[in-house]
Formats: C-alpha cells, structure tokens, sequence
C-alpha cells in the first residue's frame, strides 16, 4: 500500500515545483506606467564612453569595410571579388540572401505573432522590427554591390527613359528589385506606426533636439480615444497586409535561383525552403539582439525576460526542424527525379574540397538546435541560447553558401568545374555590412524607445490574476 | 538590276569533333578577331580567361591506353537562349535579323545572371580594365567594340563578318552564297572541322552535316534548341 502512496506525493511535490511565481512574467508583473515609461527614457537617454568609442569604431569599419573595399572595387573592376567563371556569384549574393532572411523576423514577430495573439511578442516587436528594417537597408547594398556596372543601376527602375527601354520583367532580378522596394517601404511604415505612440510618450518627457524630434516623429499624437482607434486600426490593416508581402519577398529572392537552369537551383520547393530558413535565421537573430540588449542597454532585464528568451527558443527549435524537413524534402526529390548532374552535385556537396561548409551547415542547422533547444532550462539560460543563437546563423550562412557558389561551381560540364575562394574586398564588404548593422541598430537603440512601451503597457492591462478558490490563475481580457 | 530580296536566315555551325585536333588555333582566332585581351596566366588559370571559345578536353579509357577527346565550346546562340529571359535590361537579346543571340555591352549592367544561366558557360565577363598595350594595340579589329568593364561578352558567329558577307554579296547584286560567310574559328581550323551556313538552306554544307547520322546537340534535353551542331561517330560511322 506504501507504494501506491509515493507516486501521489511525487505529483504533489512536482506540482509544487511546477507552481511558479506568476511574477516571473512580465505581464503578470505590472509596474505603475509613469515608472516604466521613465525606465525607458533612460534606457534611450543613457549613453556612457563606452558607448561612444563603439559607434566611433563602427562608423570607421563602415567607411573602411564597407564603403573603402566597394569604392576601390568600382574603380578597379569586379575581379577584386574572387568570383570567376563558373562561379559568377559569390559572397555578395550569400550575404545578400543571408540579410535579407534576417529581416524576416520583424515581420515575423511582429506581424504574425500580434495576428496571432501571442502574447510573449509585446516586450520586443520594436526590436525585432529593426532588425527588419537594418537588415534590408545592409542587404538592399548587395544587389548595387555585386553590379558590374554600378553607375548604371537606375536602368533597373521602370520609369520613361531617353533609352526607350523597360528593364526586362521576365527577369527574378526585376521582380527582386520590386518586391525588395515594396517590403523596405511597408516594413518601415510597420515600423512607424507602432512606434508613434512612443514618440509622443518620449516627446513629452524630453527637452532639447530630442523634444523637437519626437514632435516631429509623433504628428501631434495625444492619445486621445480617437487617435487610439485609428492607430490601431492602421496597424492591424499593416500587420495583414505585411504578411504576405513578406512571404513573397523571400519567395522572389528564391526565384532568383529556382527559375534558372541550373543544376541544384531549379526546384519548385526553393519557395518555402527559403522561408523556412530566412525565419529561422531571423528569429535566431532575435535572440542574439535580445541577448546584447539585455546586457546593454539600461533597465532592459525587466522587459526581456528568461520567459522571452524560452519562447523564441521554441520558435526556433520548430522552424530548426521545419527547415530540415525541407532539407530533406529536397534530397529525396532529387535522388528520385534527378539525373546524373545533380547527383554528381550533391554527392560533392557533402564529399567535395568545400564539404566542411555543408557539414557545417547541418551541424549547426540541426544538431545545435536540436540537442540543445529541448531543454527548458538551457532556454532559460540566457547566454546558453544566445550561443545557439549564432551558431544557427552561422549555419544558415553556410547553407546560402552551399546553395550558391558551391553549386555554381560544378555543373553541367566537368571542364568547366572550378573552385571559389572568397577574396578580402568580398570578405571585408561582407563584414562592413554586418558593422552597418551593428551601427544603424546602436544608433537607434539612442533614438527611439527600444520597447514598445504601450504594448506592454496594454498587455499589462488585459493580463490579471483571479483567484479561482485557493490558486491564482493567470487570465486574459481583449481589450478592442 | 536585280531587287534582291534579303531573306532571313538561319545561321548555325556544325562542329566536327572526329576531326578536331584540339589545337586551340580557332581560340586564337577569335580572340584576334573579336579584340580579346589577354588577361595573363594567373587570371587566366583562375578562370577569368576571355575566350569566346575554348576546347573542352577530356580523357578517356585507362592509363596507359588514355585518348584525349577536344570538343570545341561556344556561344550555342540558342534560338530558345536561357540568358536572354534573366537579364533584367535587355542587354542578352535575340536579333530578329541574323536570329542570333547578341550581347549589347552598352546596355548591360554586369549582373552576370545570363552567365549563372548558361548551362553551356560560354559567357566571359570583364572582371577589369584590361589594357592593351601599344604595338599590340595595332591588331584592334576596327569592326568590333571593345568592351569595358563590367560587361559580359560572348561569341557572336562574328556577326561583323556576317554583315560584310552580306553587304558584299548585295553590292554584287547576288545572294549570299554558302561559303561567303566564314567566322574567325572556321576560317582558322586546319582540319576544316568548323563549318558554318545557313541552315535555312537544306543544300548548305552546315545542313547537310547537320542531316548527318553523327550530328548531335549539346544538352540537347534542355530544350534551349542550339544553332551548333557537333558531329561525332566515335569510331563507328567512318568517323
């Protein structure tokens, strides 16, 4: 009869464990508005040394990486790249996709999860969609960058000309440069619209250049009902419309290679595979940003929190899986439908000269994540994840990589096989455009308030903690 | 005077590989022809040779009884091309009058997409200036452009020649004869193994060959329809 008594205690004691302080949330764990509205001007206003010599290293990285290595290659010629015959595209195009995959997490955690109600969003939408915008303004450089001819990238753009001439709207590169525009448009629109608010919290608690900034930047907001409801409105009509704008970017970035003849890049799933993987890179980016947030900027811990960094965490363990099924998906057609090229391709992807950086791929890809992310705690470890973090984007660089110039390398015609070895002035513009990154994101983080203070504000508002006979249960009104 | 009524041809290229010595002199001949820099050894040897057209050697049987096997690689002016579709300005076009494919260097804006898309990679690029320094200068041929960097550039059937065969023969007041027309790479091949004409005409010798039992198409199955043809017997046809 013993026996039969210790598995009950067991369950009472685990469920003891298991009854967590609801305080851990931070929507359960609401502070007065006036206060946390000061946590974030300080967080915005604080600038220390450090700081300063950061943002002076980076702007000097920009003008010598970026913006040194580019200039030079325009007036000396593309061959600065290590790019050659069978391999036209190179580093450019990888850091290209890899960036503009980056920028699908705002969207992603900012439009899909406010369509879906998830509540764990609110804290970081902002954060996340700057990555959006930063990462297309990086990557938006590559399609100008990797130009032969960059002085003549206007003949790109539809517009009347003494050419008579419309660019070709047969071509991916046409539909790129359209979808690119349309989503760096609506992507900063969506970043505007929750951010006025904000402003004109900050606009009222300023002085100085920031004051006549926010009263520029808040078009007079006051917050009065009216002004709420349209607001809202606004954004729900942009979190809809953004979502398939976002799917058909990376989907258009994927027809630049599915669309083609080439071995390896012709396939129909190029489409989902490439969103599959932009989200994961993107919500992976997510954490890296939170994590440096956090540890960075003033009063950040009470906004991000473990619970936040546990949520992504499963994100990204779910797309980790979904993208190897895509992985796979893509082998399995091929080693059924294709001919001897790709089978000669792939069999050199995993076994030829560069096979570190395939293996490097599914190391990262899917066994970081997946020996890693099952781990409630590990996820709640925030550095642990933040190291998992760059270890995926690591991976999906070297997926784009396989995809691209490892594949270019050997087709059709085993004459014309050819390694590539990437050069400085591709490897320095590479890492010019993360320092961009870097800068843009370090320079706003002073500009404009990082945490969308009324979001949380408003989750804070609808969460409560009923008391249903002895225990509290955490409950959750909507509030429109 | 005799109007003559120019009729549209179609300009294709048979390529006998059973009598290809693989000796490079239609390499050398184009690049005279097409104002082709050098680019130098080491660029060269990294693949950022300019050549319009290159032989293809590959071996076959096992050591000691190796053979080599050259098979001459060009422009396919491909009358479905896959780099014309992917060029965003127009600059990888089809010529309605010779239907062939041409490359406006003043147009293009070196994405180097039509050359991701060339399963027959026989699209060059200018990844630099390339001087040509002076006592070579004077080999310039005068009827073709010399091209700049960040433009991509292919073989064009000589089309300058196709056009002074042409002028000429109107000048004569005849038709343009099979024959007239010879590209820089047939003129040169001591073996004859390069053959160009009109394959409009079922009488041209480039039909004829074409008609050949040995006559096929590289990568065919593409579906990209090639205007050359390559001729092997492999041994078995007299070849």
């Amino acid at each position: 009869m013993a026996a039969e008594v210790k598995p009950y205690q067991r369950v009472y004691k685990q469920s003891e464990a298991e009854e967590e302080d609801p305080r851990q949330h931070l929507m359960l764990d609401p502070r007065p508005r006036e206060e946390m509205n000061h946590m974030v001007m300080e967080a915005m206003t604080t600038t220390s040394r450090r700081y300063w010599i950061i943002v002076g290293a980076l702007a000097v990285a920009v003008a010598v990486l970026l913006f040194g290595a580019w200039g030079n290659m325009i007036f000396t010629g593309m061959g600065m790249a290590g790019i050659r015959r069978p391999v036209f595209w190179g580093v450019f195009i990888v850091t290209f996709v890899f960036w503009i995959g980056i920028s699908h997490a705002g969207t992603f955690v900012s439009a899909i999860l406010r369509v879906f109600k998830a509540e764990f969003r609110r804290p970081f939408t902002r954060a996340a969609e700057l990555m959006t915008t930063f990462g297309l303004a990086a990557g938006a450089l590559y399609p100008l960058i990797h130009l032969g001819r960059v002085w003549v990238f206007y003949w790109m753009i539809p517009y009347p000309n003494s050419r008579w001439l419309w660019p070709n709207f047969r071509s991916a590169l046409v539909w790129d440069f359209l979808a690119i525009t349309t989503y760096l448009l609506s992507s900063t629109i969506y970043l505007y619209l929750p951010l006025i608010p904000d402003v004109a919290m900050a606009r009222d608690r300023s002085t100085g250049w920031r004051h006549t900034l926010y009263k520029l930047l808040a078009l007079g907001f006051r917050g009065t009902e009216a002004e709420w409801t349209r607001i809202r409105k606004a954004i729900n009509i942009f979190a809809f419309a953004i979502i398939p704008v976002m799917f058909s970017v990376h989907t258009i970035v994927s027809w630049d290679f599915a669309s083609t003849k080439v071995v390896g890049w012709q396939s129909t799933i190029f489409g989902p595979y490439f969103i599959i993987g932009a989200i994961l890179s993107g919500v992976s980016a997510v954490i890296t940003i939170l994590f440096v947030l956090r540890y960075t900027l003033k009063n950040m811990d009470y906004f991000i929190r473990e619970e936040h960094f546990d949520a992504l965490g499963l994100l990204v363990l779910i797309f980790s899986m979904a993208w190897a099924y895509f992985f796979y998906n893509e082998y399995l057609l091929h080693w059924y439908g294709g001919g001897t090229v790709l089978k000669q391709l792939l069999t050199l992807h995993a076994s030829g000269p560069s096979a570190w950086v395939w293996y490097l791929m599914l190391a990262c890809n899917v066994a970081v994540p997946w020996l890693t992310l099952w781990n409630k705690k590990l996820r709640r470890t925030p550095w642990a994840i933040f190291i998992v973090s760059i270890l995926i984007n690591v991976g999906m660089y070297a997926e784009r990589y396989t995809i691209i110039p490892l594949t270019l390398g050997h087709q059709r015609f085993p004459f014309d096989w050819g390694e590539y070895t990437p050069r400085l002035t591709e490897i320095s513009i590479a890492l010019g455009t993360l320092c961009l990154f870097v800068l843009l994101y370090l320079l706003a983080s002073r500009l404009i308030p990082l945490i969308p203070v009324w979001e949380v504000q408003e989750g804070q508002e609808s969460h409560r903690l009923r008391k249903v006979g002895k225990t509290q249960v955490p409950s959750v009104s909507e509030l429109e | 005077m005799a109007e003559v009524t120019e009729e549209k041809m179609k300009w294709g290229m048979a390529i006998d590989l059973d009598v290809c010595t693989g000796c490079n002199a239609c390499v050398t001949a184009c690049a005279m022809e097409n104002n082709i820099p050098f680019t130098g050894e080491d660029e060269s040897g990294y693949g950022r040779g300019l050549h319009w057209i290159r032989i293809q050697r590959y071996w076959h049987g096992d050591y000691p009884e190796i053979k080599p096997d050259y098979s001459p690689m060009l422009c396919q002016q491909c009358g479905n091309a896959p780099c014309e579709p992917v060029c965003p300005v127009f600059a990888a076009v089809h010529s309605e009058e010779e239907q062939i494919n041409l490359q406006v260097y003043n147009r293009c804006i070196g994405t180097r997409y039509c050359a991701n898309n060339c399963p027959y990679l026989s699209r060059v690029f200018n990844w630099f200036d390339y001087e040509i320094p002076e006592p070579m200068a004077y080999y310039l041929n005068p009827s073709v452009t010399v091209r700049r960097r960040g433009v991509m550039e292919k073989c064009t059937f000589c089309v300058q020649r196709i056009h002074a065969g042409q002028e000429q023969a109107k000048a004569e007041g005849r038709p343009v004869q099979d024959g007239d027309i010879v590209p820089a790479c047939a003129q040169a091949c001591p073996t004859d193994a390069i053959i160009f004409g009109d394959l409009s005409d079922p009488q041209s010798r480039v039909s004829q060959m074409a008609r050949s039992q040995r006559s096929f198409r590289q990568l065919e199955e593409l579906g990209t329809e090639p205007r050359v043809i390559y001729l092997k017997g492999g041994g078995q046809y007299g070849g």
